[in-house]
C-alpha cells in the first residue's frame, strides 16, 4: 500500500493546511490542552500512522499517551472503551475504515449502549478515527464507506468533515464530546484538499450542524466528505448554465441537521443527495425520507440520490474504480435531470 | 528473593472469614429467592450464581474494594454482593423495578454495573468485558494509580476473540489486570470438551506470556490466596495473571433451561456434594471460627433481610415509558433532530 501511505509534501500558504495537517493539528492541540487525551492504534506511534496523521506526537507526548497496539481492531476499540470508562479521552485509530468490522460489536453493542444500559452511570467519551473512501487504488478493502452502519445506531455520533477547517474543529468537538464519536476522514482528501485553519482556541464547529457550502436558489444538493468538493465543482458548471445550486455539507450524518436540510429544500424545492457509499439504505435514504415526510408540499421534483453502485466494494481496475466513484460529470447529469423538473 | 510465608498467615482473619461466609450465603439465598419469584410468575428470567459463589467472594475479598475495578459476567452475583450490592437491589432488578441500580431496569437481570461500586457495566455478549478491564487498567496506570482491574468470564467466553485479544494486549503492555475464568464445565448446554481441546484454560496463559493458575474454585481460601498473589504481581508492575477456578453450576443455565437433558448421569449429585457452602462451613467450624448456632443466626438474619427486600421490591413501581428516551446521549434527551417522526410518549404515566 505504498501508494496510499506515501507522504507527499504539499506547498501551502501561511495559515493554510492540508486536510491531514489539520487533523494532526487538532490532535496536538487537544493533547497539549488535556493530559487525559491518549491515542491508540496500529502504527500511530513511532511511524506516526500510515498516513502520518499522528506524526511526531509520540515524540511529544511519550509512549504512554501514544500507544502502538497489537493488530486487532476489537482490542483497539474495547481497550479504548475501558480507558474512557476510567477517566481518559481515547482517540482510537482504525487504520482503514474497511478494518473496523472486527470492532463492530464493541462499537455498537458496548460503546453505543453503555450510557443507556447503565442508566447514565457510565459514558464513553471516545473518538474512533478511520480513513474511508476510494479513488486511491485501494480496491475492495482500502476504499469502503462504512458510515451508514454506524449512523443507524442511537448512542453513536458520526461525523465526516470535508474541509481542513472543519476537520480540525469537528475533531476537537468530538474529543470533548461525552459520547462515542466516529470520525471518518476521506483519504483522498488528505493531501488534495487545502484550506484555512484557525489557530488557538477559536473552535466553533459543533457536532450535528450542517454548513451551506454554496448558496443557491434552484436546487439543494446534500453531501459530505470528498463528494462535497465534487458537488461544488458541478454547481459552478451549473451556474454557467444558468442554474443556481445550493450545496449543503452535512458534516455530521448522525445526528443529521434536519433544520438545515428542511430550510434549504423549503427555499429551493428540489433535492439531490450525493454520496460515495453504496446507494441503497444509506444516508441518502434518510435525507430523502426527512424531506418527504416534512416538506412534501415544497417539492417541485423527486428527491434524487446519487451514490456508489450496489456492488460489494470498489474494484481495483481503474475503469471499474472510476465507474464506482461518483464524479463531477455524473453529479452534473443528476443536477441537470433534476433541473429539468 | 521473595520469602514465601506459611499458607496460614496469608489467610484472612477469622472475622473476615465469617464475613466471606455471610457474603456467600447472601448470594446463594438471594439467588434462591429469585428462582422462587420466577416460578411464581413475578420474575421473567433468572440466571444463577449457585455453585460459583466461593470463587466469586474469595477473589473479591483478596482485592482492594476501595480502588480496584471489577468487570463481572452474568453469574457473578457473589462478586457484586461482596462489593456491596444489596438483596433489595437485586430483587428489584429481577422484577424490573425502579431503583434497580444496574441499568434502571433496562437490562435483563444479572447484567451488573455500578460506578459507585466500581463494577463496569456489562452487556450480554460474552467476553467483551475482558477488553474493558484492560482499558480501565491502562487508564489507572497512565495516572500512576495502584488500582487494578479484574475481569470475570466463563470458560465458554474464553472461546471469544475478545478474551484472547484482552490477554494479549494486557500482557504486551504489562497491565495490572487479573483474568478470572470461572470454569463450571458447561457453556449453556455445551460441555468443555466441545469448547476447547485442552483440560485447563489456564494453559492459554503461557501463549500470552503470563502466569496461568488453576485453583479449586470450591476452596474459598485458595481462591483468595491465588488472587492475592496475582494482585501483588499486577501492582508491582509484573503484568496480568490468568486464574482458572474449577467450579460447578448447580442450576440450569437459566430459568428457561433444563439441564437434566444434557448432564451426564450422577454428575449433578457429585457436584452438589462438592458445594462451597458446606465445604466452607466445615472449614470454619473445624477451625473453631464458627459454630452451628452462629451459622443458624446468620441464615436467620439473611432470611429476614431478603424477606423484607422482597416486599420492598414487589411494592416498587416499574420505571415508566417516560424514561425511554433518557440517557441516549450526555446532552440529555436525544437531539430533537434525532427524534423526528418517532412515536411520541404518552402524556403522564
Amino acid at each position: 500500500m505504498a501508494g496510499l501511505g506515501s507522504h507527499k509534501t504539499v506547498a501551502t500558504s501561511p495559515g493554510q493546511l492540508t486536510f491531514i495537517q489539520a487533523i494532526r493539528s487538532g490532535l496536538r492541540d487537544e493533547m497539549e490542552r488535556d493530559a487525559s487525551v491518549i491515542l491508540l492504534g496500529e502504527d500511530v506511534g513511532a511511524k506516526g500512522g500510515v498516513f502520518k496523521a499522528t506524526e511526531g506526537l509520540q515524540k511529544l507526548y511519550g509512549q504512554t499517551r501514544v500507544i502502538d497496539t497489537p493488530l486487532a481492531e476489537s482490542s483497539i476499540v474495547g481497550v479504548a472503551i475501558g480507558a474512557a470508562l476510567n477517566g481518559l479521552k481515547p482517540v482510537a485509530e482504525i487504520q482503514f475504515a474497511d478494518f473496523i468490522h472486527p470492532a463492530f460489536n464493541q462499537i455498537v453493542s458496548e460503546a453505543a449502549k453503555m450510557r443507556y444500559r447503565s442508566n447514565g452511570d457510565f459514558n464513553v467519551p471516545m473518538v474512533i478515527r478511520a480513513p474511508f473512501g476510494g479513488g486511491v487504488h485501494g480496491a475492495l478493502y482500502h476504499s469502503q464507506s462504512v458510515e451508514a452502519f454506524f449512523a443507524h445506531v442511537p448512542g453513536l455520533k458520526v461525523v465526516i468533515p470535508s474541509t481542513p477547517y472543519d476537520a480540525k474543529d469537528i475533531l476537537i468537538s468530538a474529543i470533548r464530546d461525552p459520547d462515542p464519536v466516529l470520525y471518518f476522514e476521506h483519504k483522498k482528501a488528505y493531501r488534495m484538499i487545502k484550506g484555512e485553519v484557525p489557530e488557538g482556541e477559536d473552535y466553533s464547529v459543533p457536532i450535528g450542524r450542517a454548513r451551506v457550502a454554496r448558496e443557491g436558489r434552484h436546487m439543494s444538493v446534500f453531501s459530505y466528505g470528498l463528494m462535497v468538493h465534487y458537488c461544488l465543482a458541478a454547481a459552478e458548471q451549473m451556474a454557467a448554465e444558468g442554474h443556481s445550486v445550493e450545496v449543503v455539507d452535512l458534516r455530521t450524518v448522525r445526528p443529521l441537521d434536519r433544520e438545515a436540510i428542511l430550510e434549504s429544500v423549503e427555499k429551493t424545492g428540489k433535492a439531490l443527495v450525493v454520496y460515495e457509499a453504496n446507494r441503497t439504505l444509506g444516508v441518502g435514504a434518510e435525507v430523502a425520507a426527512i424531506i418527504a415526510e416534512e416538506c412534501f408540499e415544497y417539492l417541485d421534483g423527486p428527491v434524487l440520490r446519487l451514490g456508489g453502485p450496489d456492488v460489494p466494494a470498489m474494484p481495483f481496475s481503474p475503469p471499474m474504480e472510476d465507474f464506482f466513484l461518483p464524479d463531477t460529470d455524473r453529479i452534473l447529469d443528476a443536477m441537470r435531470s433534476l433541473a429539468a423538473y | 528473593m521473595r520469602v514465601v510465608k506459611a499458607e496460614e498467615s496469608l489467610a484472612p482473619a477469622p472475622a473476615i472469614q465469617v464475613e466471606m461466609y455471610r457474603a456467600i450465603l447472601m448470594a446463594r439465598m438471594t439467588d434462591e429467592r429469585c428462582w422462587l419469584l420466577n416460578r411464581g410468575g413475578q420474575a421473567p428470567f433468572v440466571i444463577s450464581c449457585q455453585g460459583q459463589e466461593g470463587a466469586q467472594v474469595g477473589s473479591v475479598f483478596a482485592l482492594d474494594r476501595t480502588q480496584d475495578w471489577f468487570a463481572p459476567y452474568y453469574r457473578d452475583l457473589g462478586v457484586v454482593m461482596a462489593l456491596g450490592m444489596t438483596p433489595e437491589e437485586i430483587l428489584k432488578s429481577v422484577m424490573a423495578r425502579a431503583g434497580e441500580p444496574n441499568s434502571g431496569a433496562r437490562q435483563m437481570p444479572s447484567h451488573f454495573g455500578s460506578r459507585r461500586l466500581r463494577i463496569i457495566s456489562q452487556g450480554s455478549a460474552v467476553a467483551t468485558q475482558c477488553l474493558h478491564a484492560v482499558g480501565v487498567a491502562l487508564a489507572a496506570r497512565t495516572r500512576g494509580e495502584s488500582a487494578l482491574a479484574i475481569a470475570y468470564v466463563g470458560e465458554g467466553g474464553t472461546s471469544q476473540g475478545d478474551f484472547h485479544e484482552a490477554l494479549n494486549f494486557a500482557s504486551v503492555h504489562r497491565l495490572p489486570v487479573i483474568f478470572m475464568v470461572e470454569n463450571n464445565s458447561y457453556a449453556s448446554s455445551v460441555p468443555q470438551s466441545l469448547q476447547m481441546a485442552i483440560t485447563d484454560v489456564a494453559d492459554r496463559a503461557a501463549g500470552y506470556g503470563m502466569p496461568g493458575v488453576v485453583v479449586d474454585g470450591q476452596d474459598v481460601l485458595e481462591v483468595y490466596r491465588v488472587t492475592r498473589d496475582a494482585a501483588d504481581l499486577a501492582r508491582s508492575g509484573g503484568g496480568p495473571t490468568l486464574i482458572e477456578a474449577k467450579t460447578h453450576r448447580l442450576t440450569s443455565h437459566s430459568s428457561d433451561d433444563d439441564q437434566r437433558v444434557y448432564r451426564k448421569s450422577g454428575e449433578l449429585e457429585r457436584e452438589a456434594k462438592d458445594d462451597v457452602i458446606p465445604r466452607f462451613r466445615d472449614h470454619l467450624v473445624g477451625s473453631g471460627i464458627l459454630d452451628a448456632k452462629q451459622d443458624q443466626s446468620i441464615r436467620a438474619e439473611l432470611t429476614k433481610v431478603i424477606d423484607a427486600a422482597t416486599q420492598v421490591a414487589e411494592d416498587a413501581p416499574y420505571p415508566g415509558a417516560d424514561e425511554t428516551y433518557l440517557h441516549v446521549y450526555g446532552e440529555g434527551p436525544p437531539f430533537p433532530e434525532d427524534l423526528g417522526g418517532e412515536p411520541r410518549l404518552p402524556k403522564g404515566d
